[in-house]
């Protein structure tokens, strides 16, 4: 009786699988390119040749406990060799797999051709947060989580895209092909969203490419998919594809903005808009190491409110800012942040939370060091 | 085989005792590079291996030499010897890979060669070339020259292709029950190893002194030491078994056909010969 | 039940307890000092088996930490940094100290009983092998108490998160290796020289029974793979703390470098933890099926392809690193071929139950378990081998699932259903069937609970290695939070049955199982301290 109802609940969880995976939410998503859509089929494909094989295998398995139960009077045979039947079970098995081979060589080849891209996007991993850089455009930001620590401690209901949301989410086209250089500043992360198919490690030093050709407009949210770190969790990739004509005139308002930027590192910027500005950038980046409140988590990250040793020496700042630690967390931001960015961020820290210096580091002032 | 004269030892402390002594060097060590102290604790530990591996090899020498062993204890040595030897070879299997896996894939990749080379992107003045005498990145300053295999390393390749040979000579006079011309070649042995040995650590010197070559002067100076040190390390054990052996063959302790710790030293020996080949090939001609 | 039924030794031994040169000399020590100077390979193999049931539960209980963070969304319970200590903990813990361990034990206790050996090959090292591991493993749970917190970089430490990013402690976390590193390898050495070397006169290489060719071929993957392993903690030592550019492009070096490495060493050690559980299935699965083992030479032939093939394959871990497209091409094909020589051996098992006159002792029950929840684990192992479909699987919990399947349901059933097995021989009485039972259920339902929901988290996106997720996660994840507290108390029962079976119970005859076969039951149950002083006359079973 109890071998029936484990034959019963063997095959039983077969079949539930194979029903459940249907359902929404369940599965992995077919996406919305042809690459992902081919893997999804790939992935049935397998899925479904291993439930039929699990089924036959199981099946002989089940029917011989159950027929020849020792309870039941089985008495034992003793035949204990076969040549021709482990020719079989090798060559069968062996066959299927060649034909599992054929379509997931195709797909791999074609994953890989990354050439003749229309756009080029280099996609730099720092902890932990996403560097967007549009190759030739001018124009480059940085991607960070958006969701409140509030939310993550409990102290506030969880919103719709709980972990998922960022600040300023990567715009694509739709229908052109998108080349992405991933790389990345300190450890390795890995950039995923499964909508697209698309999962590449950035390593520190290397470069790795892939590309995408997004069918439909839409926001595709996906997560770091390498440990990389205490806030591996919460550094989400959101992708925000837009139809041709709207990213072209996306692309160039942003870099209007950047040129805009840029002119504005000769003007002489006052104490509170760089402090406004600084504000933003310091919550974007800093934030997840030096804390909010500028007060970090020793002994790693060091506190930059009441920071007396850093107050006193406004050159070492810059030079921490723009340089970083090497071997340290403490990234080099000349590469990833604009000098009014690093002007303000440096302004802002030196005058938040109680930090009282009076200082103020003009961007013409950072920009003339980075030209050293 | 033999029947029933296996030789079971009923009990023993060293085992014991040397798994405290080895954890005992490794939290020195660990202590040594972390904090920067616990050298005495190290050192403490290092002497208490040393000494736990004295009084256990005593124990079976003096086992040996009660006649306990059988052949098959012999062959079982044996086995044992062999695949330690295996697992050392696999060892420098892994350096050996890391250096042709740096030198044929990551190199020229960092300087836009082959499958990888979009990553000479991020470093765009960069020229690969080995030895890496300019690493892609300016905050590590290469080494201003490279070893030239045909100085001191052909030397010390002479000298431990030489020892090899004169161990086999004292080896073949062993078997013959000439114990005085065994002790001789097998003292020249240890000459050419630790004329290998100084050498090397001069070479050492050079490096360190002259050439700018040093373990923080990028992947070459890293491969470099990482595969030179370890083999100066084995053939320093390697030289220190050689060394009992002649303080056994001096006191008698071998017989024509008895005297596998003597055989299983010039395994280890010859293994550590052959890798110094590779090294010569790979790590300096090459 | 059949373990009720009389025995009916088929193999007369007259194993002597006492006499050889081994034990005339001095008294042996007793108390604690017996069995930290013993050599005997029934004491060590005691040893081992404690130490890695300590382990396991330690292990186990970080497990239960991660499953009770991820119990719901949000951080609850421990922060980041402290949770990635214990996933790594976790992983490092199962994997090195409690199933490899447990299968050595098992090696130690009844390889030599099976080839009808004295003891071990080199029994003073034996002692020294076992030693290691719990100075090993204490040096590497102090980590965790020390400024900024034990190994946080995933069991794989992968640099440069292992080295420039890494805490302190990560020195002695290497050095702590090294020495569970140094024990596999002497450990292995032994047990090849056992095999080789101390056979009963007449048995060839091809009458030995499974367990012991599984190992011969396990101890043969550790010596060559754990060197490697000892060769990359040795570089990254260096990276942190003498300035070397092993992982470091800046230098010349390559953070791939060390997954390479590493994985080198990995896949093979991802069989060392399931071919002696292949050896123990295929010693059960005859015995309560009352037939022999079908197509024994297959088997063999099977597993030494298995091991072959795992030096080949290991670039399936790093699908995504960006290797360039032969590569892919080539670890995607060897890996597939893998499922040819498994298959071989799944399909061979069930050939002896066909026909067979089969009941369900504990054992069995396990080992029956062992057979469909492995190959499920099998199945989700091939998927993960189509290198395109990878790419939407790796460093998902689908990846989690997998793995777990084959480990938990994999390795440790079988070890389990080897300790039910095999506890007559060792303590003289049957296991209480009863207790065994629902030991078994709990565990089969705790053990899919926890982890099949994990295939369903992964295909819809969850990464590992994350102490928060997105809310379309939660139930899933709360299923498998519940599954594992009930796996986990079900363990409790485990030792209850194991601790009742040392004290009492029904006694056990030499030959202890009516359908056993194998030199280990022609000694006397309890197997006395020696055996097989003078080698046994081996006359070949049918295989
Ligand atoms: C005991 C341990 C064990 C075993 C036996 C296996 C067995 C297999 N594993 Fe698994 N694996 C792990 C432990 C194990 N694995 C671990 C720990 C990881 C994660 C490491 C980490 O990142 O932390 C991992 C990860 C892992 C990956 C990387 C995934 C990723 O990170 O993206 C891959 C990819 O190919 C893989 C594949 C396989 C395959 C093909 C097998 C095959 O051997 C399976 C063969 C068996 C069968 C197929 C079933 C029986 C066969 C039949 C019934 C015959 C007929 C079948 C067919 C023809 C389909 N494994
Ligand atoms: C053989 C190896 C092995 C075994 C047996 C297990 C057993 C278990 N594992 Fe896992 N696991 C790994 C090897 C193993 N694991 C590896 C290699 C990783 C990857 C690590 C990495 O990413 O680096 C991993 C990762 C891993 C994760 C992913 C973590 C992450 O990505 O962040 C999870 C999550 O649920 C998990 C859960 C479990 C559970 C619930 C068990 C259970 O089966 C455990 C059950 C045992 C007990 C619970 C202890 C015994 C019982 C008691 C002590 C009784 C008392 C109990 C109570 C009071 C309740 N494991
Ligand atoms: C990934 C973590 C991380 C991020 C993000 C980060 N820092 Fe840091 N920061 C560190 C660490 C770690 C150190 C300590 C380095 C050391 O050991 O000297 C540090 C040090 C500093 C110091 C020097 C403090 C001192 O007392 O020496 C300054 C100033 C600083 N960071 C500013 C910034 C600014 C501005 C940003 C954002 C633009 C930023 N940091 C982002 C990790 C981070
Ligand atoms: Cu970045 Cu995980
Ligand atoms: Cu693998």
């Amino acid at each position: 009786m109890r071998k029936t109802l484990a034959w019963i609940m063997g095959a039983g969880s077969f079949l539930g699988l194979a029903s459940s995976t249907l359902a929404n939410g369940w599965n992995m998503p077919a996406g919305v390119t042809d690459v992902s859509r081919e893997i999804y089929s790939l992935h049935m494909t397998i899925f479904w040749i291993c439930v039929v094989i699990g089924i036959v295998v199981f099946g002989v398995m089940f029917y011989s406990l159950f027929r020849y139960r020792r309870s039941r009077g089985a008495k034992s045979a003793n035949f204990h060799e076969n040549t021709s039947v482990e020719v079989v079970w090798t060559a069968v098995p062996l066959l299927i797999l060649v034909g599992m081979a054929l379509p997931a060589t195709a797909t791999l080849k074609r994953m890989y051709d990354a050439s003749e891209a229309d756009l080029d996007v280099m996609v730099t991993g720092q902890q932990w947060r996403w560097h967007y850089e549009y190759l030739g455009e001018n124009v480059s930001f940085t991607s960070s989580l958006s969701t409140p620590r509030s939310q993550i401690n409990g102290e506030e209901e969880k919103g719709e895209n709980y972990l998922l949301d960022v600040d300023q989410p990567l715009v694509l086209p739709v229908g052109r092909k998108v080349r992405f250089l991933m790389t990345s500043d300190d450890v390795i992360h890995s950039w995923w969203v499964p909508d697209l198919a698309v999962k590449q490690d950035s390593i520190p030093g290397f470069v790795n490419e892939n590309w995408v050709r997004i069918e439909e407009p839409g926001i595709y949210r996906g997560q770091c998919a390498e440990l990389c770190g205490k806030d591996h969790a919460f550094m989400p990739v959101v992708v925000r594809a837009l139809e041709g004509d709207e990213f072209d005139s996306w692309l160039a308002e942003r870099r209007k903005e950047a040129e805009a930027e840029a002119s504005g590192v000769d003007r002489e910027w006052s104490m509170d808009e760089l402090m406004e500005r600084g504000e933003q950038v310091y919550g974007a980046i800093c934030a997840t190491c030096h804390q909010p409140d500028g007060s970090g988590a020793e002994p790693t990250f060091p506190a930059l409110a009441g920071n007396e040793a850093l107050l006193n020496d406004r050159d070492r700042h810059i030079d921490v800012v723009l340089n970083g630690v090497s071997g340290t967390p403490m990234a080099a931001f000349r590469s990833n942040l604009n000098p009014v960015e690093l002007a303000a961020v440096i302004t802002y820290e030196r005058n938040a939370w109680g930090n009282e210096s009076g200082d103020v580091v003009q961007p013409s002032e950072i920009q003339a060091l980075l030209e050293q | 085989m033999s029947g029933g004269s296996y030789y079971v030892p009923e009990s023993s402390k060293w085992p014991a005792l040397g798994s405290l002594a080895v954890g005992t060097m490794m939290v020195g060590l660990g202590a040594l590079l972390v904090h920067g102290r616990g050298a005495l604790v190290m050192t403490l530990g290092l002497v208490a291996v040393l000494s736990v591996m004295y009084l256990w090899f005593r124990d079976v020498v003096h086992e040996s030499r009660r006649g306990l062993y059988d052949a098959q204890m012999d062959r079982s040595f044996r086995w044992g010897m062999g695949w330690f030897i295996f697992s050392e070879v696999m060892f420098f299997a892994a350096f050996f890979g890391s250096l042709f896996y740096v030198r044929t894939f990551a190199v020229p990749w960092l300087d836009g060669e082959g499958a990888k080379g979009v990553a000479a992107l991020l470093w765009p003045d960069f020229t690969a070339s080995w030895p890496l005498l300019n690493p892609p990145s300016a905050d590590i300053s290469g080494p201003h020259e490279a070893v030239s295999p045909w100085q001191l390393p052909l030397v010390n390749t002479l000298f431990l292709v030489s020892s090899s040979i004169t161990l086999t000579i004292s080896h073949e006079a062993l078997k013959e029950g000439y114990r005085l011309t065994a002790r001789n070649w097998l003292i020249g042995t240890l000459v050419l190893g630790i004329s290998f040995l100084v050498v090397q650590g001069f070479e050492y010197y050079e490096a360190y002194a002259h050439y700018g070559l040093t373990l923080q002067a990028g992947i070459y100076g890293s491969t470099f030491f990482l595969l030179t040190g370890f083999h100066g390390l084995h053939v320093t054990i390697g030289a220190i078994t050689l060394a009992v052996m002649l303080g056994r063959i001096i006191k008698g302790h071998f017989t024509r056909d008895d005297h596998f710790a003597f055989e299983a030293a010039a395994w280890y020996w010859h293994f550590v010969d052959v890798v110094w080949i590779g090294l010569f090939l790979f790590v300096y001609v090459f | 039940m059949a373990s009720n039924l009389p025995p009916k030794p088929t193999l007369e031994h007259s194993t002597t307890t006492s006499g050889g040169l081994a034990h005339e000399h001095h008294e042996r020590p007793r108390g604690m000092l017996r069995w930290l100077l013993t050599t005997n390979h029934k004491e060590i193999g005691t040893l081992y088996l404690i130490f890695s049931l300590t382990m396991f539960f330690i292990g186990g209980i970080f497990a239960l930490v991660v499953r009770a963070e991820l119990f719901q969304p949000g951080l609850q319970l421990v922060q980041p940094e402290f949770f990635n200590q214990m996933t790594t903990m976790h992983g490092l813990i199962m994997v090195f100290g409690a199933v490899m361990p447990a299968f050595v034990g098992l090696a130690n206790w009844m390889v030599p009983l099976q080839v009808g050996a004295p003891d071990m090959a080199l029994p003073r090292l034996n002692n020294f092998s076992f030693w290691l591991l719990p100075v090993a493993f204490t040096l590497l749970l102090s980590t965790l108490l020390m400024p900024g917190g034990g190994p946080n970089f995933g069991w794989t430490f992968y640099a440069p998160l292992s080295t420039t990013y890494a805490p302190p402690s990560t020195t002695f976390f290497i050095l702590s290796l090294h020495m569970a590193g140094i024990s596999s390898i002497l450990g292995a050495i032994n047990i090849i020289a056992t095999i080789l070397n101390l056979r009963a006169p007449g048995m060839r290489l091809m009458d030995m029974p499974l367990f012991v060719w599984t190992w011969l071929i396990t101890a043969f993957l550790l010596i060559a793979v754990m060197p490697i392993l000892a060769g990359v903690i040795t570089m990254m030592l260096m990276d942190i703390n003498f300035g070397t550019s092993f992982f470091n492009a800046a230098g010349g070096g390559d953070p791939v470098l060390f997954q390479h490495l590493f994985w080198f060493f990995g896949h093979p050690e991802v069989y060392i933890m399931i071919l002696p559980a292949f050896g123990i299935v295929s010693a059960i699965i005859p015995t309560f099926a009352r037939k022999p083992l079908f197509g024994y030479a297959s088997m063999v032939y099977a597993t030494a392809s298995i091991a072959i093939l795992s030096f080949l394959v290991w670039a399936h871990h790093m699908f995504v690193v960006g290797l360039p497209l032969v590569a892919e091409l080539f670890f995607m094909f060897t890996t597939m071929l893998i499922a040819v020589p498994t298959g071989v051996k799944v399909f061979n098992w069930i050939a002896t139950l066909f026909q067979g006159s089969i009941t369900f002792e504990t054992a069995m029950l396990f080992a029956l378990a062992f057979v469909v929840l492995f190959s499920i684990g099998g199945f989700s192992g091939l998927m993960l081998a189509i290198a395109p479909a990878d790419f939407q699987y790796h460093d998902t919990y689908f990846v989690v699932a997998h793995f777990h399947y084959v480990l938990v349901p994999g390795a440790i059933f079988a070890i389990m259903a080897g300790v039910y097995y095999w506890l007559p021989k060792w303590t003289g009485h049957y296991p209480d069937e009863r207790l065994g039972r629902w030991h078994f259920w709990m565990s089969v339902i705790g053990v899919n609970l926890t982890f099949f929901p994990m295939h369903f988290s992964g295909l819809a996106g969850m990464p590992r290695r994350i102490p928060d997720y997105a809310l379309q996660f939660a139930d899933f994840n709360m299923v498998s939070s519940v599954g594992a507290l009930m796996f986990g108390v079900s363990q409790l029962l485990f030792v209850w049955g194991v601790i009742k079976c040392v004290r009492g119970g029904e006694k056990a005859p030499a030959k202890a199982w009516e359908g056993a076969e194998d030199l280990e039951w022609s000694v006397p149950s309890p197997a006395p301290l020696h055996t097989f002083d003078t080698p046994p006359d081996f006359k070949p079973v049918t295989h």
